[in-house]
């Protein structure tokens, strides 16, 4: 069953003349790793907080396990079940102490002291943190907040994530930090992941990638499948990742290669085999 | 050539004296000269930031010295104040530091506090606007209700409205979605090439800083690792693997192919490189 379902979605922020989200259509299936890629201004973002009734629509609905978004005494079982990790995590860390930051919602949520210690030190080793479970956030790397933050929302135990450019802010290691601790999340404990973001290196390891423009979903499929699109991702101002670029840019020379060799290793076997 | 930025025995401590002393960089030696454009590296904690709130006199060094021009920046509070203007600093998310009622007002603010005239100051304005593509009809909007790649233009024009000598840029480009960080580029390079200036660029991403940089400076645990032509640095893959950072994606599948017998020269690290030193190959056998 799909975890967030998406029927005709339409959105339109209060004050603008043109609409954001023209009708998407989308179902995301429990347990399952999807990229949402776009530019800025593609409305990814804006279907991100209609994930969880931080947004609602103004016409169509979201249904977070069956639950419309709209219904407001059902609201705090909709954000229980899909958190949402967004881009600063300076703006989401509110604790002098990294435990207490993590313990921040079950305890506004009422959980009893000895499950929230349960919750928050099972969060903390969940995403590698747990050594710096008394630390103050702000000493912490960009990549070490934002895990912080992630095991904030773990703390809820929701059943999806839903995470906003968590890597934007974040040099390189940061970035893979938290790339490979989402995966995980996914991978080891089940846990649904959405993932928004304009890298694509990190949609490669995704099930499902989803390409936004305009308002409109125009690409839905495997990273391989999408990717090899290489003419739709450039004319939506999106790049492809270098090793499609060069094969793509190798066969308009007239060279036969596979599009959907996408990692180093893979791009490297297609030329090499080709040249032998 | 004479330096335009000389930097002598650099060393800075944080928090001296206290439980959380910590010495970030130290005695560094570097020059910069007019007109290059340089990529500075590193990952999170190796100092560059540290480096470059000394390069207009945010930070004052714990011991070395930091010469503009031939100046000492920190001999005397004049000096210390005037660099502010020599040498213009572009921090990171610059958006987040707009105030102004209107955009104009904003870029205007550097220009205003230098002491110029209205005229000077109006044609320093429509000037450095133009460096970075933001049209005259934006003047009289507010700065903040603008779009983030907008808001960016708007605070990097505040900056070259100074006409620095230097420019420095910590990580222009980072957050925006591929076509911003083109467009931000493409402003870069224009601005050099017009202009003459010295530009300085913090960058994470090394496929930007193979593309664009005359030379590469690498920082790691404080001190200066690398210094020298992308080229020079780029054939170095295992040694920049080992201090966290990447290396341009074309040179990690030009180095997958030597590994796999196809001969490539050393000097690949853009797609453009590798393109043509492929397509030769292949003609080559038919």
């Amino acid at each position: 069953m799909a975890i967030i379902r998406t029927e005709n979605l339409h959105f339109t922020y209060q004050g603008e003349e043109n609409e954001t989200l023209h009708g998407v259509n989308l179902e995301i299936e429990e347990g399952s790793f999807v990229a949402i890629l776009g530019h800025n201004g593609s409305g990814k973002s804006t279907l991100a907080k209609l994930f969880n009734g931080i947004l609602l629509p103004n016409e169509g609905r979201v249904l977070v396990n069956g639950i419309d978004t709209t219904h407001e005494d059902k609201l705090l079982d909709v954000r229980r079940t899909v958190g949402l990790v967004f881009q600063n995590p300076d703006n989401q860390i509110v604790a002098n102490v990294v435990e207490d930051d993590v313990a921040f919602a079950p305890e506004n949520l009422g959980v009893e002291p000895d499950e929230i210690r349960r919750r928050v030190d099972s969060a903390l080793k969940t995403v590698g943190m747990y050594e710096y479970r008394q630390h103050a956030p702000h000493l912490l790397s960009g990549g070490q907040k934002q895990r912080v933050a992630i095991a904030g929302v773990l703390a809820m135990q929701p059943r999806c994530i839903v995470l906003d450019e968590p890597t934007a802010m974040l040099d390189p290691v940061g970035r893979r930090e938290v790339i490979s601790t989402v995966t995980r999340l996914c991978r080891e404990e089940g846990i649904t992941v959405v993932l928004i973001t304009h890298h694509m290196s990190e949609c490669i390891g995704a099930d499902r990638l989803v390409v936004m423009s305009e308002g409109r979903i125009v690409a839905d499929g495997t990273p391989r499948e999408v990717f090899a699109q290489v003419e739709l991702l450039r004319s939506e101002g999106l790049s492809v990742p270098v090793t499609t670029e060069l094969i793509y840019e190798l066969n308009q020379d007239g060279w036969v290669l596979p599009l959907d060799a996408l990692t180093v290793d893979e791009c490297a076997d297609a030329v090499a085999a080709a040249l032998k | 050539m004479d330096a335009v930025i000389r930097v002598e025995n650099l060393t800075h401590t944080y928090s001296v004296g206290t439980p959380f002393e910590k010495t970030a960089i130290h005695n560094i030696n570097v020059n910069f000269y007019p007109g290059e454009l340089v990529a500075v590296i590193g990952h999170t904690g190796s100092g560059k930031s540290t480096f470059m709130q000394h390069m207009n006199g945010l930070l004052a060094p714990t011991s070395g010295h930091v010469y503009c021009d031939g100046e000492d920046i920190f001999a005397t509070k004049e000096a210390t104040r005037d660099v502010r203007f020599k040498v213009g600093l572009v921090f990171q998310y610059p958006e987040y530091q707009l105030f102004e009622e209107t955009v104009y007002k904003d870029i205007a603010f550097g220009p205003k506090n230098m002491k110029l005239s209205a005229d000077e100051i109006d044609e320093r304005v429509r000037e450095a606007a133009g460096f970075v593509g933001l049209s005259e009809e934006l003047f009289e909007r507010s700065p903040l209700e603008l779009s983030g790649g907008q808001k960016r233009r708007i605070a990097i024009a505040g900056v070259i409205a100074m006409r620095p000598k230097v420019l420095i840029l910590d990580e222009p480009t980072a957050g925006l979605d591929p076509g911003g960080c083109e467009g931000i580029i493409k402003n870069i390079l224009d601005y050099r090439e017009r202009t003459g200036s010295t530009v300085l660029l913090v960058t994470h991403s090394m496929d930007d800083a193979a593309r664009i940089a005359d030379r590469l400076v690498v920082f790691h645990e404080g001190s200066i690792a690398m210094d020298g032509t992308p080229d020079a640095v780029f054939s170095h893959p295992t040694e920049l693997t080992a201090m966290g950072l990447d290396v341009p994606q074309a040179a990690a599948i030009a180095q997958a192919l030597r590994e796999r017998g196809v001969s490539l020269p050393q000097s690949i690290y853009t797609l453009e490189q590798l393109k043509a030193a492929l397509v030769p190959l292949r003609k080559g056998e038919n």
